[in-house]
């Protein structure tokens, strides 16, 4: 019963954050409604049982990578306008007509029955800190730290493209 | 009515698909990137609910692991739109088009 | 005895090998010196290992360097006997004096190295041929002196007639190896090997006659090739185009008689085959004849010798084919020293006329160019077969076997002494029109003798064309004894007994004396030379028009299908096709190159439209559709 309710609101927030994310002219207003959708979907990760799962989403993905980007929308120029023409005539119909076809796809797929097996001796889908980080250390432990890996190299790389680049005459000077 | 991880998905579909189709239909790179952030987080929702109608935990681990590279995904990429910003006053993609036949 | 004909080999080849890769370092004159001294070390070689035979009765011997072909048990061996002896005794020999007196005559040219260089593979190539063991041996020799001989003729390249003359002469040689090669499979597939003493030991047994006929008529057709008779003489005229001493060397005293030597090296099949045996009889009587006739009228005095040396060259033909095996290499060997004489000698006209070859425009030389005079004059008399000089012990020993044979052989013999008649009158006319007579060249001409690297040559081949007879008369066979041992699986033909052989060569003998007197008459006592005008004398000056005749067939058919292959097949059928490949691929990229737009967004939905389509591959795999 509650959950259903949460859905159904929730849902509805979710899904318009998401359009006031595409459709907004301000960069701000669509950030804002990205994590007006993020937080909607750490709620449904609790409503799941995703407990653990449901933090790290509002921690580093409503907190740290929305807050990254709000930075840099304010580095870009938020009153930037838009050209809304488009050069390559199909593109509008393309989108929908594909999108269109990708949507009855998976609607198409949901309706039948699922026939994988249960994997035996899997742990109860609780997600607690204790289950998951079972499973991490675990079975999955190379995954862990390759990703792991993964974000030093891309904070390493980040570093190097920013740290080079001035203004444009710097770059011409030294270039 | 109960809900059933099925509504998830489809949710999650819909969501994929309001992503989508801001990735292709906005020029400006921040959005498309958010775009992109979108669909993620519409795939992890869905990792969630096949988990839960699977009962095992497996599909919260790939959200978990999802999440860290789309983060150090988002550092990389915005680091790249900050300079082509610094270069070319433009955050618009369609004036990035020197790689054309 | 291993070591010493190696060497012979091995010195020519030396030479040729320092100076093709240094000869224009070397230079003039060291070029030709060296040249020279590979030759004569060959010849100096040859002399000392031949000493054995001159006791007679001393078998050849074989001289293997290395295992060729071993698919066909071919190897890279070499025959030392006798005949192989004589053979390589008169190539180095006239060789090396031919050697020494170019150094004089291609004195300034540019090309004096390489001109060295080819000569020296061209001496290697015709000693390959003559001392080769197997026929596997023996046909790359053969190719060799071709290629050699083309090198030469073309020599100065830049001249067209040259260059046409070269292609002419390998080609119409061409011709001719196309019946050497047939020979030599079917010598193969009746025998399994190629080497000399197998097939010859063994060819009574084998062989039947008729595959004998064919193996036999082959190697004819190939030496007619080679050797310059008919139908394949017409490259020998033309081959004039080359510098005098190739003129001597190659297309006098050697390489055309290597089909001679060819025929009589292969006795043993030829007696198997007398069909065969009497059209080499025939084809040289004819040629000999043939050309003879053409002769008498030429007005180019290199013409006048090629086409002797195509007749002479008929008279080896006739002896081997009567199977007067001895007979013909004496007349080879004598051959060599006055035609090779005749050249040297019109050579050195020619170089104190400054390149004049037309003989009308020559005369009165004898007194101005004494020593030249003094060896021609050796050399026409040997040629005319005029005793004691040693063309009249070699011809007459021929015409003798041939009378001897009876039958339908004294018809062969009626030709051949018509041709002797015919010879020592063009000859004569040669003389005459060249040393005789007002001088008809232009003023600003200075003649004179040629300096002594020409006639020091000059010189050693006149006494060679005057005593070279006495080594085979009737009353010492020298040479016979000498090449017997060489010739044990055949038949040797002797002249017949008694008095007939010199009633014979004293009526050639005088027949010759009138023809000389005829000509004598009427160019020098009519104190004119005749006008030479007339529809039979531009007949025989022309060759009876063969050429062109040939030219209209062959080329006239060849041509057309040479710039068809040329034309559609090659250029527009294969590089069109090439061609075709690099216009696709660029077509296809041009056609391909707007799916490139530079739009990301573009590439988003091409992303897309591939995602939504692994979608529906998916699906319907796990059979939803």
């Amino acid at each position: 019963m509650v959950e259903t309710v949460l859905f159904v609101i929730f849902g509805i927030a979710a899904v318009g954050g998401a359009l006031a994310m595409v459709w907004a002219r301000n960069p701000v207003y669509s950030a804002m409604g990205l994590m007006v959708t993020m937080f909607s979907i750490a709620v449904f990760y609790v409503s799941n049982s995703a407990h653990f799962v449901a933090a790290v989403q509002v921690i580093v993905y409503a907190g740290a990578v929305m807050t990254l980007f709000l930075f840099v929308i304010m580095l870009i120029g938020v009153d930037k306008a838009e050209d809304r023409s488009e050069r390559f005539r199909y593109q509008r119909p393309l989108t929908a007509g594909l999108l269109g076809l990708f949507v009855a796809g998976v609607l198409v797929a949901g309706r039948e029955a699922w026939t994988l097996a249960r994997p035996a001796g899997a742990a109860e889908a609780n997600g607690t800190i204790e289950n998951i980080g079972d499973l991490l250390f675990r079975r999955w432990l190379l995954p862990f730290e390759v990703t792991a890996l993964l974000l030093i190299i891309a904070a390493a790389g980040a570093v190097a493209l920013a740290y080079f680049r001035g203004t444009p005459d710097e770059e011409e000077a030294e270039g | 009515m109960t809900v059933t991880p099925g509504w998830y998905m489809a949710l999650a579909a819909v969501l994929f698909v309001i992503g989508g189709s801001g990735l292709l239909l906005r020029r400006n790179a921040l959005i498309m990137f958010m775009s992109v952030e979108l669909m993620l987080n519409a795939v992890n929702l869905t990792f969630v609910a096949a988990g839960r109608e699977l009962n095992v935990l497996d599909g919260q681990v790939s959200v978990f692991f999802v999440m860290v590279v789309a983060a150090a995904e988002v550092v990389v990429g915005l680091a790249i739109i900050v300079a082509v910003f610094r270069r070319r006053s433009t955050a618009s993609v369609d004036e990035l088009a020197e790689l054309r036949g | 005895m291993d070591a010493l004909v190696s060497l012979v080999l091995l010195l020519p080849l030396g030479g040729t090998v320092l100076l093709l890769g240094m000869g224009k370092r070397i230079g003039e004159p060291l070029a030709g010196w060296i040249a020279t001294a590979s030759v004569a070390g060959s010849f100096v070689l040859t002399a000392v290992a031949a000493v054995d035979f001159f006791e007679g009765g001393a078998h050849g011997e074989v001289i293997g360097w290395f295992s060729w072909l071993p698919a066909f048990g071919v190897d890279a061996a070499f025959l030392w006997d006798p005949l192989s002896a004589v053979m390589t005794l008169v190539v180095t020999g006239v060789g090396a004096l031919i050697h020494l007196y170019s150094i004089g005559y291609m004195h300034g040219d540019p090309g004096f190295g390489r001109f060295f260089a080819y000569m020296n593979l061209f001496v290697t190539s015709m000693l390959i041929l003559v001392l080769a063991d197997n026929f596997a041996v023996l046909f790359v020799g053969w190719e060799l002196v071709g290629l050699s001989s083309y090198l030469l003729i073309s020599f100065w390249y830049e001249r067209p007639a040259a260059a046409s003359a070269g292609k002419k002469a390998f080609i119409v040689n061409r011709v001719g190896d196309v019946g050497f090669l047939v020979a030599l499979m079917l010598v193969f597939a009746s025998f399994g090997t190629f080497s000399f003493e197998s097939v010859f030991e063994r060819a009574p047994e084998v062989l039947d006659t008729g595959t004998a006929t064919a193996i036999t008529l082959l190697l004819l057709l190939g030496a007619t090739g080679k050797s310059a008779q008919l139908p394949l003489y017409v490259w020998l005229p033309d081959a004039m185009e080359g510098p005098t001493p190739v003129s001597a060397l190659i297309h006098a005293a050697t390489m055309v008689t290597a089909g001679v030597y060819m025929v009589a090296r292969t006795g043993v099949l030829f007696e198997l085959a007398p069909v065969s045996a009497g059209t080499v009889a025939t084809v040289g009587a004819a040629t000999a004849l043939y050309a003879a006739t053409i002769a008498i009228a030429q007005t180019d005095i290199k013409r006048v010798l090629a086409y002797s040396t195509i007749s002479q060259l008929g008279y080896m033909f006739l002896a081997v084919g009567s199977a007067a095996y001895v007979a013909g290499i004496f007349h080879l060997m004598t051959h060599a020293f006055f035609k090779a004489l005749l050249f040297l000698g019109a050579g050195a006209v020619i170089h104190a006329l400054e390149d004049e070859q037309d003989m009308r425009r020559m005369g009165g030389l004898a007194r101005l160019m004494p020593v030249t005079f003094a060896t021609m004059l050796v050399a026409w008399l040997a040629i005319s077969g005029i005793p004691p000089f040693s063309g009249f012990w070699s011809k007459d020993e021929i015409l003798a076997i041939v009378f001897g044979r009876g039958g339908a052989w004294v018809a062969l013999w009626a030709v051949g002494l018509l041709t002797a008649v015919l010879t020592a009158g063009y000859m004569a006319r040669l003389m005459y029109l060249t040393f005789f007579g007002e001088r008809r060249w232009s003023d600003d001409l200075h003649p004179h003798e040629a300096p002594a690297t020409m006639t020091v040559p000059l010189v050693a081949l006149g006494v060679a064309a005057l005593v070279g007879g006495f080594v085979n008369t009737p009353w010492r066979l020298g040479l016979e004894h000498f090449l017997e041992p060489a010739f044990e699986g055949v038949t040797l033909a002797h002249p017949p007994e008694g008095a007939t052989p010199w009633v014979l060569a004293i009526v050639t003998a005088a027949l010759a004396v009138l023809a000389i007197a005829f000509v004598a008459q009427r160019y020098v006592v009519a104190e004119r030379r005749p006008a030479e005008e007339g529809r039979a004398w531009g007949l025989l000056r022309a060759g009876y028009h063969v050429d062109e005749a040939y030219g209209g067939i062959f080329v006239g058919m060849g041509a057309p299908a040479a710039t068809w292959m040329a034309r559609d097949v090659d250029q527009r059928g294969i590089d069109g096709l090439a061609n075709g490949v690099g216009w696709l691929t660029q077509a296809l990229g041009r056609w391909m190159r707007p799916l490139q737009t530079g739009y990301v967004r573009t590439y988003g939905l091409a992303l897309l439209a591939g995602a939504v389509a692994l979608l529906g591959w998916f699906l319907t795999r796990a059979g939803v559709f």
